[in-house]
């Protein structure tokens, strides 16, 4: 696998055949194909704004003192590929910018690519990145990311990672937070054979706060990896980190969470949940908590737990006349909804839960028998909550 | 042809003897009481009839409508028109009342090989059925039993019982928990409920609840046994006397 031939730069017109599922979602679209940016004319509304979108080759050339202003935490040459955007600051976008990293090979292919991310003083950003492939070879994916939150400044950053099967993606994220600064991710590891997350989170300033989302559902073999740590560096902040999966078949997933806490971190608060169904005896799922902390005025907590479907709330319902497999459908989805309820892009959550509904509904070859309504082919229409209230 | 006929029930669970034989026969239209002290098997005769399989039938059998009913799955049963009214209704977060009522009936009706019911329908059933028990206007999208007050949940069972619109309900200590105002708002939305077509067996140990919904036969499950069956009388005699008389 190591010696797969490293991408070189596609042609945009191979990629024309790609159609994004998030067709619901008005979105500031960022090409990536094969890890290479692709620039994109029609975002004048960013570029009046002086939001900067461009390789990382050119923001060497053309915005190296941007560059240079933030401690990043990954180097760059002056070849590398990849991605810089840059938010000024005072500015609010309402529609989110949406990154597309787009796989299409004929052969083996290894990707590398990096990545950055400045958020400007009191800027407001809802980021949106995808990881796709189009066809079913072989991919290895390393990605490179750096996040920089000035202060005041806000991101809600999405990560769905939905690649087929045979393809593996790594992806380093780092985030640095500085005072008042807010994150809100969502890591969503739905298709792909070997799925790795490292992802830290240092808090740099007062008063930062990270709250850490994940959600994985695998089957067959698939392989998910987290590794999230978050450091708290000064007083004051806040992290959260839940994430919850759900394994079938043979999968495996592993969830390492780090809490580390300084002794110049008085007043922190940091969370951390890590939610477990198994649906097969096969898979496994290894859960580690580790926190470590240097000083004694901190509210720390930690939880994990691997288990079933719940086996009263599957006979209540069973007992009203909803089948063994529609109930478990129920409960799945319910499992996966705790997640979605903290996002506040509407649309992308309608979207969201079609995809985790689908995905749910696994190998079974038909939905017309399927209690989740999906808006889109399988389903005929859902309650209309808004009807009913 | 009865309703529901219990013959020579016997059941354990991790191998201590529960129910030790009994036989109860339930007609069409019929509203029995099961009454009796706290583990001597009530709520286990509710659950082994609606299909909980955590315990062992050791012996007899439980005919409804004249099929056997060990042959039939718990959704089968639903769909056949046999409802529990749970003690202890389940919390099930994220999972919303209409999502899960309108899977039911769809699901049932789908046994029954009608066609699903739309949405139109499905809206103003509910509308019709909550207010027989004057549940809040937030129904619809408040998870199952999330939340829910005491009071609140039992409702909730006697709603879904509107809804479902069963043959046989078994309410299990439906009447456990509630003030006097939820008794009386449960109780007339199971008298309300009552038809010629359709039985009911409440399992209570409190006379109480049997002053708002009348039955025609008291039983009293008193070790594994039904030791004795009365006229709606019986309960005030054992309100009185308590139970120890019945050794």
């Amino acid at each position: 696998m190591d010696n797969i031939k490293k991408a070189i730069r596609p042609k945009e017109e191979d990629f024309a055949d790609f159609s994004c599922y998030l067709t619901q979602l008005e979105t500031y679209r960022i090409n990536q194909f094969n890890g290479f940016f692709f620039e994109k004319n029609n975002n004048s509304v960013l570029l009046d704004r002086n939001i900067i979108i461009c390789s990382i080759k050119s923001a060497i050339e053309k915005h190296k003192s941007i560059l240079e202003s933030t401690k990043h935490l990954h180097s760059f040459n002056n070849d590398d590929e990849g991605l810089f955007i840059y938010i000024p600051n005072n500015i609010t976008l309402d529609t989110p910018l949406q990154v597309l990293d787009v796989i299409k090979t004929n052969e083996a292919l290894k990707i590398e690519s990096k990545t950055v991310i400045i958020i400007g003083e009191n800027s407001h950003v809802k980021l949106i990145y995808c990881d796709d492939t189009i066809n079913d070879n072989i991919s290895k994916t390393e990605n490179k990311i750096s996040v920089f939150l000035e202060a005041n400044s806000s991101l809600e950053y999405y990560k769905m990672e939905n690649i087929n099967n045979s393809s593996s993606i790594f992806t380093d994220t780092n985030f640095v937070l500085n005072t008042n600064a807010q994150l809100k991710t969502f890591w969503l590891s739905i298709n792909g054979g070997d799925i790795k997350n490292k992802l830290n989170v240092s808090l740099e300033g007062e008063y930062s706060k990270a709250e850490l989302n994940g959600l994985y559902l695998v089957d067959r073999d698939q392989i998910v990896d987290s590794e999230v740590s978050v450091n708290h560096n000064k007083p004051n902040c806040h992290s959260n980190q839940l994430y919850k999966g759900i394994l079938d078949d043979s999968a495996k997933a592993q969830f390492k969470g780090h809490i580390y806490v300084s002794k110049n971190a008085p007043y922190t608060e940091a969370i951390q949940n890590n939610r477990n169904i198994l649906l097969t005896d096969k898979a496994i799922v290894n859960t580690q908590p580790f926190l470590e902390i240097y000083n004694d005025d901190v509210k720390c907590s930690h939880g994990a737990t691997v288990g079933q479907l719940d086996e009263s709330a599957m006979f209540y319902m069973r007992s009203r006349g909803i089948s063994e497999r529609s109930a478990k459908m129920l409960l799945m989805f319910a499992f996966c909804t705790e997640i979605l309820s903290k996002s506040s892009i509407e649309e992308l959550v309608d979207t969201l839960q079609d995809i985790i509904k689908r995905r749910l509904h696994g190998e079974l070859s038909s939905c017309e028998n399927c209690v989740l309504l999906c808006s889109t082919p399988c389903g005929t229409s859902d309650v209309d909550m808004s009807k009913i209230n | 042809m009865s309703l529901l006929e219990i013959k020579n029930l016997h059941c354990s669970i991790n191998g201590k003897e529960i129910l030790k034989g009994v036989d109860l026969t339930i007609n069409k239209g019929e509203v029995h009481a099961i009454m009796g002290p706290n583990g001597n098997g009530k709520s286990t005769l509710a659950s082994i009839i609606a299909g909980r399989d955590t315990f062992d039938v050791t012996q007899g059998e439980i005919i409804y409508e004249g099929k056997n009913l060990f042959d039939l799955s718990v959704e089968e049963r639903a769909a056949e028109g046999i409802f529990l009214g749970f003690q202890y209704p389940v919390e099930i977060p994220g999972v919303s009342i209409a999502n899960f009522m309108k899977t039911a009936i769809n699901e049932q009706r789908k046994y029954k090989g009608l066609d699903p019911m739309s949405s139109m329908e499905f809206m103003k059933l509910m509308e019709e059925k909550k207010k027989i028990v004057e549940l809040g206007t937030k129904l619809a999208s408040r998870s199952v039993n999330e939340g829910f007050s005491g009071g609140e949940k039992k409702k909730n069972e006697i709603f879904q019982m509107a809804m479902l619109n069963p043959t046989l309900s078994i309410l299990d200590e439906t009447d456990s928990g509630l003030d006097i105002d939820a008794l009386r708002i449960v109780a007339s939305g199971v008298n309300a409920l009552r038809s010629n077509e359709s039985s009911t067996l409440l399992i209570t140990h409190y006379q109480r609840l049997l002053e708002y919904i009348i039955p025609d036969f008291v039983h009293v499950l008193f070790e594994g046994k039904i030791v004795r069956t009365g006229p709606k009388e019986l309960a005030l005699e054992l309100e009185e006397k308590g139970y120890e008389w019945l050794r």
